[in-house]
């Protein structure tokens, strides 16, 4: 099976966002690098989130903020899906108020998350915008959600599932068509 | 691996095993975080319906589940009763056949009676979370202890915890040996004679009748509060003669450990079972133990909830 995209393919994406990110920061009034802040969505966009950090960090010479969310308990079907057995806490160490935020996801699809995604991170404060940033972009919405920076635009038939393969740090080195009924 | 929690009730530790309890604290860390932010609530019980039976009077452990579940956005309501003039068994189901018809989705109950949140959570559709059952079981206080230890000393494993106090009346240290003995760690009880429970031995619990000893090795000391009216019970000859042989402050506490940590579920007799020094010193979790007590009650509240809207067939 061919994957979507390879490990040379996702670093090349990663690159490019990062460049763009930096650059529709300034271009929209930040007065620096340094006003960006990246928000990983758990558990698939957190290391998409730091590898997008450390491009931007070597690129502009300073440490970029890197915070996560959890999004389990802002679910809109927290009334009717069982509890989540693997619920983990969300960190965003640092002052989201005033910021450019980057929320950041391996594979974006329905939106849902995205959206519980946004109530998590305002909880902490009002940032100057929310961006949205993701590996891949399969289609297949059911909220109004854009993102701002894609890697990779997928045409995939909704019931395509997609494997992200990630190595020993969580780092996705693959995106490819998970086999029927197989784990992802 | 996770698997979903398996329980309908929080009754007791008892019916909890290794992975339950670990379950529990691990989603209580995500909500310890939720109360340290800007906006300490969270969305997940929208709708969602829980009741505080009160038979007893309580202010911490209230308060934690009202708080619990207001960070949640359950919408919680507080019904205290006095048990003294109720014949308990019929008024119980009374009032339980009362709580069914507003349809809870969790009652949280405190009650002198041993056994009543299990009576009343054979008679209610909704989850039941006991909240102290006489001299049975308070299990969410065993989390919340369980939940200050391994974030103070990074494991609940093979630890020795002596419970000091009067632990033949205590729900407290019955619930925190079941709890720790489901991690091999020694527990041990100290007290007066009168004040050690006849059946100790089959708690699985070391019982010690002087201080100094049971204080060896310890790494970490719970001091229970010594209810004053154990002195008309004539179990004690005084608080003065108490504080001297089992409180424990800076010259009793030499006995233990340096890095031994000191927890007391509150409210504390300054003075008698606990020195000031020593309550309000480094080693001291108090304070840790009440915030660890909203995060962990919200996770309770998150698993039987949500659990409760996951499967709304009622027995």
């Amino acid at each position: 099976m061919v994957p979507e995209l390879d490990a040379d393919a996702i670093a090349r994406c990663v690159r490019r966002m990062a460049a763009s990110i930096v650059e529709e920061a300034l271009a929209g009034g930040a007065d620096s690098a340094a006003d960006i802040a990246l928000v990983g969505i758990r558990r698939g966009g957190v290391p998409v989130a730091h590898m997008l950090a450390e491009e931007i960090a070597s690129a502009e010479g300073r440490p970029i903020d890197v915070g996560t969310v959890d999004i389990a308990l802002y679910r809109d079907d927290a009334a009717t899906a069982p509890p989540d057995p693997k619920i983990g806490p969300s960190s965003i160490p640092f002052e989201v108020g005033g910021r450019d935020v980057v929320l950041v996801d391996d594979v974006l699809q329905t939106g849902r998350t995205v959206r519980a995604a946004i109530d998590c991170l305002l909880d902490y404060g009002r940032p100057r915008r929310v961006w949205l940033a993701v590996l891949c972009d399969r289609g297949g919405r059911e909220l109004p959600i854009a993102p701002d920076f894609v890697g990779r635009a997928l045409e995939v038939d909704p019931s395509v599932r997609l494997a992200v393969v990630t190595d020993d740090a969580g780092r996705p080195i693959a995106i490819a068509e998970a086999p029927r009924g197989g784990a992802s | 691996m996770s698997r979903p929690f398996r329980h309908r009730h929080l009754l007791g530790i008892d019916a909890l095993d290794a992975r339950d309890v670990i379950q529990i604290l691990d989603a209580a860390e995500a909500f310890f975080e939720v109360s340290r932010r800007p906006v300490r609530k969270v969305p997940t019980l929208r709708g969602k319906t829980v009741i505080n039976l009160f038979y007893e009077a309580s202010t911490r452990t209230r308060t934690s589940f009202e708080l619990a579940g207001k960070r949640l956005s359950a919408d919680v309501v507080n019904i205290s009763t006095s048990a003294s003039s109720v014949t308990k068994g019929e008024t119980l189901l009374d009032t339980a056949r009362t709580l069914e018809a507003m349809h809870p989705d969790v009652v949280v109950i405190r009650h002198s009676a041993s056994g009543a949140p299990h009576f009343v959570a054979d008679r209610l559709g909704c989850s039941v979370v006991n909240a102290g059952d006489g001299q049975h079981e308070h299990p969410t206080q065993a989390l919340l202890d369980a939940f200050t230890i391994r974030r103070r000393l990074g494991t609940l494993q093979n630890l020795t915890v002596t419970i000091c106090g009067d632990v033949a009346h205590s729900r407290v240290a019955r619930s925190n040996a079941a709890l720790l003995s489901l991690f091999g760690c020694t527990v041990r009880f100290v007290a007066p004679r009168t004040l050690l429970p006849p059946a100790a031995s089959s708690l699985g619990v070391e019982v010690y009748d002087r201080l100094e000893p049971a204080l060896e090795g310890a790494n970490v000391v719970m001091v229970l509060r010594i209810q004053r009216e154990r002195l008309a019970g004539a179990l004690l000859p005084s608080l003065r003669e108490y504080s001297r042989t089992f409180g424990i402050g800076p010259r009793t506490l030499a006995a233990a450990p340096a890095d031994a940590i000191i927890m007391h579920p509150g409210p504390m007799n300054r003075g008698v079972e606990i020195d000031p020094t020593v309550a309000d010193s480094e080693r001291s979790v108090v304070l840790d133990q009440v915030e660890a007590g909203v995060a962990v009650r919200m996770a309770v509240l998150y698993q039987l909830a949500g659990e409760a809207g996951a499967a709304p067939v009622r027995a």
